[in-house]
């Protein structure tokens, strides 16, 4: 008889599996970050190329941007383990089920998270912040994608078993993510008009420990409905 | 000891009455053929016995005990293999039973390969599995099941693509696990060339 | 004996007889209570004085945005309740929940939108309250979108109930954090609904209002539920012999007639 495995090897197992497998489909998980880098483009190309102009607009052009790669990096989260019975494998290996799912969630936020957070400062330059705001859109946006990877998840779960799902993922997710955008974005205005971003801030850290909380229950039950 | 009991089972998909009070036992040490048309419920019924689909009505027991009253212990228990294997196409075999088997038990690289071997895939173990036929696929799922450590299978079609030496490797697994007193579910039209009082079936209507 | 009656209400025949029965119980007083709401709103109560008659459309918008949001609460926790101890009844009542309470969020979005026309010079403005309104139909919409995409009922049933306890939990942050939002970008706005100053005589009315939409809303959950019920239960044993028992005494059955309506009611 085989001593058996505990949660903790389960998750990295599970989490280094994710990785490996995204590593050798890198291509797939660095497409929502070119997503991500043609809206931001798209919102000067659409204004006056005035820099000024630009600073105004930016939080709102880096959050919707956020927001929109996102919800299309949801599309990688489950598609795969569905299709192929992974996930059916997961849900039956004895493991602690929403504790598995927030390893697949933690791996898809270093995956399409993460990159955002490197890049979004990257981009507000781009569209006219100054220097100094970069420490605090990093936060900011460290923060809030966090959330997002999380109610997505959530909405990605709702939708497992369902074929065209693009739409009405969307029409989930969006609506539930409407606070991070707003403390989001207020904390990349105070960021850029070098004030301080301490109250949008502690509202984005107390959103994701929430979302922490809360999450993994309500996505293993929808993953769980999913597979039926 | 490992008796799964299905009481009274009732299971509906929209209109479809599909499942219409099933109700069976198997103790250990035997294997239980579900047959049945195809569209009678048997990927139903199979789902239903691992708890991934709750029955309308009815129970399911597994040692006496309702398999809803400590699901995580009775997944411990089980190894279910469905219509898919539950594999990654980007993944080599080795690799694949690593995780999938590191998930539930401990297990070795050596055990890994012993049972490759068995499974007449020692050479193509470094590849991708995507690069490996449907059958091949299908093999590979079936060396994890013995390295589960479960004393009781659900099999969902498991002789699908196989070759006759695949049949065969399939019997032997189900022997070796029937001998170590563990309990099978089978769904599968073929005809299971399992040893008498071993081997029992239920038709599904 | 709590517990029994429990199991005896997620009975469905016994649910469907008993909504039948509480119908007229909520609807008759909804319409007396909003016909004398109306008169006393429309008519009794005086002209505000900076608002002049335009005030007088709180007496359906405010009750339109408070069964909004009570509407969503109220299909959480029956869609919680049909989640947890697996109630099909309460499942069905959290179906019903979700149209009345999306119109009743558009009612009070319309209503708004009438008022802000004299107040604000606009049909719209980015006003808080407008604005969690718009953000809360569209999680009416999205419940209804994922239970109109998932064709087994009883699936159906449990991913929304998911999405409706995800929701509830989500609405009031999105609302607060609407009201954060809009609080630092302009003053607060000119005039608030509702003021804690309001006249006894324009106050009775509001609150004839409120409870007359509440009890419209019980009649109306009352009579969709009744619906879902019948349309789910449609193989049932309790149904089909109903049915039976009328085509024996009234000839062939007509499943949505009024004397199949009598036969079940009857018993």
């Amino acid at each position: 008889m085989s001593a058996r495995a505990s949660f903790a090897s389960a998750a990295a197992l599970l989490m280094a599996r994710d990785l490996r497998l995204a590593l050798r489909r890198a291509g797939d998980s660095l497409l929502p970050l070119g997503f991500f880098l043609v809206i931001t483009t798209l919102f000067p190309l659409a204004l006056d190329p005035e820099l000024s102009q630009l600073r105004d607009i930016a939080p709102a052009a880096l959050w919707v941007g956020a927001l929109l790669s996102s919800l299309l990096a949801l599309d990688l989260l489950f598609r795969d383990d569905g299709q192929d019975g992974a996930l059916e494998q997961l849900a039956l290996c004895g493991q602690p089920f929403a504790g598995l799912l927030l390893a697949k969630t933690v791996v898809h936020w270093l995956l399409t998270g993460l990159p955002l957070v490197l890049v979004a400062p990257l981009a507000a330059i781009a569209l006219g912040a100054p220097y100094g705001a970069m420490p605090g859109i990093l936060a900011a946006v460290l923060l809030g994608t966090v959330c997002l990877s999380l109610i997505g998840a959530v909405g990605a779960g709702l939708t497992l078993s369902l074929r065209r799902n693009g739409s009405l993922l969307a029409l989930l997710v969006l609506p539930l993510a409407v606070p991070v955008l707003i403390f989001g974005a207020r904390a990349t205005a105070l960021a850029i008009a070098g004030e301080s971003l301490a109250a949008p801030l502690y509202l984005l850290a107390a959103t994701a420990v929430l979302a922490a909380t809360l999450a993994p229950w309500a996505l293993a039950a929808a993953v769980r409905i999913g597979l039926e | 000891m490992n008796d799964l009991c299905a009481d009274n089972l009732h299971l509906w998909r929209g209109d479809m009455h599909v499942l219409r009070g099933v109700s069976f036992s198997v103790r250990g040490a035997e294997c239980l053929q579900v047959t049945g048309a195809n569209g009678s419920g048997k990927t139903t019924l199979l789902r239903a016995l691992c708890g991934l689909v709750p029955p309308e009505e009815g129970q399911v027991r597994w040692c006496g005990v309702d398999i809803g009253a400590d699901p995580s212990a009775y997944h411990r228990a089980l190894a279910y293999l469905g219509h898919d294997n539950g594999l990654k196409g980007d993944l080599t075999a080795d690799e694949n039973l690593r995780f999938g088997i590191g998930l539930r038990c401990r297990v070795t690289p050596t055990a890994i390969g012993a049972a490759l071997t068995r499974a007449g895939l020692a050479g193509q173990r470094g590849l991708p599995l995507r690069q490996l036929s449907a059958g091949q696929r299908r093999r590979v799922a079936l060396a994890r099941l013995p390295l589960f450590d479960a004393r009781l299978w659900i099999l969902d079609e498991p002789g699908s693509n196989l070759d006759s030496a695949g049949q065969a490797l399939l019997l032997e697994l189900l022997q070796a696990h029937l001998a170590e007193g563990g309990t099978a579910v089978v769904a599968t039209h073929q005809a299971l060339d399992l040893p008498a009082g071993t081997h029992r079936g239920v038709m599904l209507q | 004996m709590a517990w029994v009656w429990f199991h005896k209400f997620g009975s469905p025949p016994h649910f469907y007889r008993l909504a039948t029965r509480l119908t007229p119980w909520a609807a008759w007083p909804a319409l007396l209570l909003g016909l004398a709401g109306l008169i006393g709103g429309l008519v009794l109560a005086p002209a505000d004085y900076q608002q002049g008659d335009g005030f007088r459309i709180i007496y359906v918008h405010a009750p339109a945005a408070w069964l909004s949001l009570m509407v969503y609460v109220v299909m959480a926790c029956t869609a919680a309740v049909g989640l947890i101890w697996r109630m099909a009844v309460a499942h069905a009542v959290a179906a019903s929940c979700a149209p009345i309470g999306a119109s009743f969020t558009a009612l009070a979005l319309a209503t708004g939108m009438l008022w802000g026309r004299p107040m604000w010079g606009t049909y719209w403005e980015w006003d808080p309250r407008l604005t969690s309104e718009l953000l809360l139909l569209f999680l009416y919409l999205g419940y209804m979108g994922l239970r109109n995409a998932i064709d087994d009922v009883p699936r159906a049933d449990r991913a929304s109930a998911v999405l409706a306890i995800v929701g509830v939990v989500n609405v009031p942050i999105i609302h607060y954090s609407v009201i954060w939002w809009n609080s630092l970008h302009q003053a607060p706005s000119v005039m608030k609904f509702g003021q804690p100053t309001m006249p006894a005589s324009m106050l009775i009315p509001l609150l004839l209002m409120l409870a007359a939409f509440t009890l419209l809303f019980a009649a109306l959950l009352l009579i969709r539920a009744r619906g879902e019920v019948l349309q789910r239960e449609r193989n049932a044993r309790w149904m089909l012999e109903a049915l039976e028992r009328l085509s024996t005494h009234d000839g062939p059955p007509t499943r949505d007639g009024p004397s199949a309506k009598g036969v079940l009611v009857g018993r």
